[in-house]
């Protein structure tokens, strides 16, 4: 099994671990990956600029389509942006039209035959939670797992279809696969204030401790994540000086390819490391 | 006009001038240009040049001279990071760089170098002539390859500005006057009379056999008789003569691999090069480039060759102290890396917003052009607002990927100069568009984007959900989307912190006053979650709404801000 790697911006640089992880998981898994020069996915510029953003997805999905592989993402926001993209790219000619007309002068074309995953799919679908209990080792038993779905894949299911958006499971049967228990906690649907990051940090952070909080209530011992952004906005608990006295009131976010690797036995991050 | 020795000598010397003053001037800038803006003055560049000249000092005695070493063998004199990169690219700025050098230490300064280095070194010797000729031809090899990808490839071809090109043809102009000055001198025979009245016999019979042989075997065009008919007894003496008088300083030219052949070809004109001088005119002009070429160096992206090595060797001596001093040197550093860039464009080519740039247009969001506006910018204490507001859109468009600080083969740490300059722009006042709606209010946005300005570049590219009734007819006003809306959960009063709830921005949708709504502090805190348009039992797209209407409001914004006559708030 062969999918186009699709990073995005932040991970390289940022988040390097992700990638790391996700690279240990998936090689594990038989799953192999292909290195394209891709661009950025378009979900920033979104705020400014539709076109380019629908573009900047469109020439990232013709780049994937023209090695014939199914574009893969571990990021959230970039699958949501991709699937938006497409979704409007079906939709209306005119614009398939001009973003095609650019793509023909470097040789790239879309067409909707090319699929798009985020990694919790490849995982939970293409794979199958079958065959991550067979390469489990060290089960998180007894690990109470929030699992933060994060917007951008869930919402609009008319754009995205990643599960049902009221009500999704693919997180949690996946974390159980892994052995951990996962927690039922009211937030788990609602943002984790990223996207006002350094706009409005007051507001940012107001999300983001209520969801902390509130998986907290619910016993879990960490929040589990498969979103670039959702990562590195519940990362700031652990680097921002306002939450230095705080830092134990919340749970920590863990990226899922974390929780796998380690229940794999892949990492050399122990148990006691991520809890 | 020509052969004015005395001219010559003095435009040299001029040229030379304006080389040395403009080092000067660059190496200044250095401690003088500020990529943060702030009032220091004089004395905060003179803090600054001696910081600088300790740290110079420094470098070789940091303990890192291995490394430096290093970094110096493999980066600056092999560049095996760009032989990583792209072979071609590496085979084109090798060829450049050493078919110059060679050409200018042992060809340019041959009285200098290559006498001293070499006794018995003429010009028109074997194999100083192959030489000279062989690394001619590397140079222009180097210099078409230039050429063919600077045209061929499109991500480079859109960067390419007068400056690449000029440099590239000075270059062009040296090494190809070059050629043709060989080949005249080679073909014509007024160096030939020249150089009989200078160092052979005055006898006629001796000269007609000299030029008989140098016409059979040294190609020289005479008019008059062709070669073939002359008599041996001739030729004979014309070889002895050869021998007495001119073999210590020329052998068969057939060794200018390059000027040989193109003298081959300009043998049917060589009655009229030879008449209109035209030795003497490629000689001006091969003069006349070189040292354009020189008096340019500094203000032209040549200046890399001293600037890239020396940032270089900077950066990997620096130690990372963060103190005041340290931001000083930080600050040296980074008007150094500007100078660093060759502007070769492989930022720009792999660039992750690439895209957008064909889009919006805006060529500071590549970093190769941002950088060139940012050495613009660092030279004035307040630039101009036009141009400060186009460096803002292409910084903030930025997504930080850091690709352009992997890639560039000078080394120059663009990532961290992306985030001072973009926390430079913030404090001067140059904004993005969340900045820019918080510095008016709601109604006050309101009145002054009532008219939409048809000059908003690419205003055109979004869904027009907002203009289509259809898009809001089946809303109820049921208030779903504003209960659903966790900005307006984490608010203790909306009304006041937010100015308006999502369910009545699509009220003011339905009665089309999108005006009202594109200043609300509602659309802009908004955290694109979709639970709005996800629950709403009627179907309206009311993320998407919020999301084209901070698409209409920064273009709008855009243009009024840049308007010359705006109440400004800046």
């Amino acid at each position: 099994m062969k999918y186009a790697y699709f990073p995005g911006c932040k991970i390289p640089r940022h988040l390097p671990e992700y990638d790391r992880t996700t690279r240990a998981v998936l090689d594990r898994l038989g799953v192999r990956l292909a290195e394209i020069r891709f661009n950025c996915c378009g979900y920033p510029i979104r705020q400014q600029s539709f076109e380019a953003s629908v573009f900047s997805a469109a020439r990232n999905l013709a780049l994937a389509r023209r090695d014939h592989l199914t574009l893969l993402t571990p990021c959230k926001c970039c699958y949501g942006n991709l699937k938006h993209a497409e979704y409007w790219l079906k939709q209306r000619p005119n614009l398939r039209m001009a973003v095609n007309h650019r793509l023909a002068r470097e040789g790239l074309h879309w067409n909707d035959d090319i699929r798009v995953v985020h990694l919790l799919t490849l995982l939970d679908e293409d794979l199958g939670e079958g065959m991550i209990r067979e390469r489990v080792v060290k089960p998180l038993t007894g690990l109470q797992v929030a699992a933060h779905y994060g917007c951008h894949a869930l919402r609009p299911f008319e754009v995205t279809q990643f599960d049902n958006p009221l009500s999704p499971t693919i997180f949690e049967r996946l974390l159980a696969a892994a052995g951990a228990t996962p927690v039922d906690w009211p937030l788990r649907l609602e943002c984790c204030g990223n996207p006002l990051q350094g706009k409005n940090d007051r507001l940012s952070l107001n999300l983001m401790t209520r969801k902390l909080q509130d998986a907290r209530h619910a016993g879990a011992d960490v929040v589990a994540t498969a979103c670039t952004y959702c990562q590195l906005q519940f990362n700031r608990v652990k680097s921002e000086p306002v939450f230095q006295e705080k830092v134990q009131k919340y749970p920590p976010a863990v990226l899922v390819s974390v929780l796998l690797g380690v229940s794999m036995g892949l990492l050399k991050e122990n148990r006691s490391e991520i809890s | 006009m020509f052969q004015h020795p005395g001219l010559n000598t003095l435009l040299f010397y001029v040229s030379l001038a304006v080389c040395l003053a403009g080092i000067s001037y660059r190496v200044f800038t250095w401690f003088h240009d500020r990529v943060i803006h702030s009032n220091a003055g004089a004395a905060a560049t003179l803090k600054r040049m001696g910081r600088g000249f300790i740290g110079f000092f420094r470098i070789p005695t940091g303990g890192q001279l291995p490394g430096l070493v290093r970094i110096l063998v493999g980066q600056v004199l092999f560049q095996v990071h760009i032989l990583k990169q792209n072979p071609l690219r590496w085979v084109m700025h090798l060829f450049i760089c050493y078919g110059f050098l060679y050409l200018l230490i042992f060809h340019a300064l041959d009285d200098l170098v290559t006498r001293t280095l070499f006794s018995g070194y003429e010009p028109t010797l074997h194999p100083f002539r192959f030489l000279r000729n062989l690394f001619g031809l590397i140079l222009a090899a180097g210099l078409g390859i230039a050429v063919y990808r600077r045209s061929s490839v499109r991500s480079l071809r859109e960067i390419t500005g007068k400056g690449d090109w000029a440099a590239l043809a000075i270059l062009g102009v040296i090494v190809f006057s070059g050629f043709f000055l060989e080949s005249t001198r080679i073909l014509l025979p007024r160096m030939f009379d020249d150089m009989v009245r200078a160092y052979a016999s005055d006898d006629p019979a001796e000269i007609a056999g000299l030029r008989a042989y140098w016409a059979k075997d040294f190609g020289v065009a005479f008019s008059g008789a062709p070669t073939s008919s002359v008599n041996p007894n001739r030729l004979d003496l014309g070889r002895m003569v050869h021998d007495d008088s001119c073999a210590f300083c020329h052998d068969r030219p057939d060794t200018a691999v390059a000027a040989w052949p193109i003298s081959r070809m300009l043998q049917p004109m060589a009655g009229i090069l030879n008449q209109i001088q035209a030795d003497q005119i490629l000689w001006q002009i091969h003069v006349l480039a070189c040292f354009t070429g020189l008096a340019l160096l500094p203000f032209t992206k040549f200046f890399h060759i001293l600037a890239t090595p020396v940032y270089r060797l900077v950066r990997a001596g620096r130690g990372e102290a963060a103190d005041e001093k340290a931001d000083a040197a930080a600050e040296t550093c980074r008007i150094l890396g500007l100078d660093a860039c060759t502007h070769c464009g492989v930022c720009s080519r792999y660039c992750s917003v690439e895209p957008v740039y064909r889009i919006v247009g805006n060529p500071d969001i590549l970093p190769s052009e941002k950088l060139r506006s940012l050495q613009f910018t660092a030279k004035k204490k307040n630039p101009p607002p036009g141009r400060m507001m186009g460096l803002a859109e292409g910084s903030f468009a930025c997504t930080a990927c850091g690709r352009c600080t992997d890639l560039c083969p000078s080394g120059i740490d663009l990532q961290e100069l992306w985030t001072v300059s973009r926390a430079d722009l913030i404090q001067t006042g140059y904004l993005d568009p969340y900045g820019w709606a918080r510095t008016r209010s709601a109604a006050e946005w309101g009145s002054l984007l009532e008219h939409p300005s048809p000059a908003a570049p690419g205003a055109s590219g979004h869904l027009g959900l907002t203009d289509r009734v259809e898009t809001f007819w089946a809303c109820v006003q049921c208030t779903t989307c504003t209960s659903v809306c966790p900005v307006v959960g984490a608010s203790d009063d909306p009304e006041s912190d937010l100015d308006m709830t999502p369910q009545q921005i699509m009220n003011l949708m339905r009665l089309q006053m999108k005006e009202l709504a594109l200043g609300a502090r509602m659309v802009w805190n908004c955290v694109t979650c979709y639970q709005c348009q996800e629950h709403c039992p009627q179907g309206v797209r009311v993320a998407d709404v919020l999301y084209e209407l901070r698409n209409l409001a920064g273009e709008r914004m855009k243009v009024h801000l840049r308007k010359p006559d705006r109440d400004g708030t800046r």
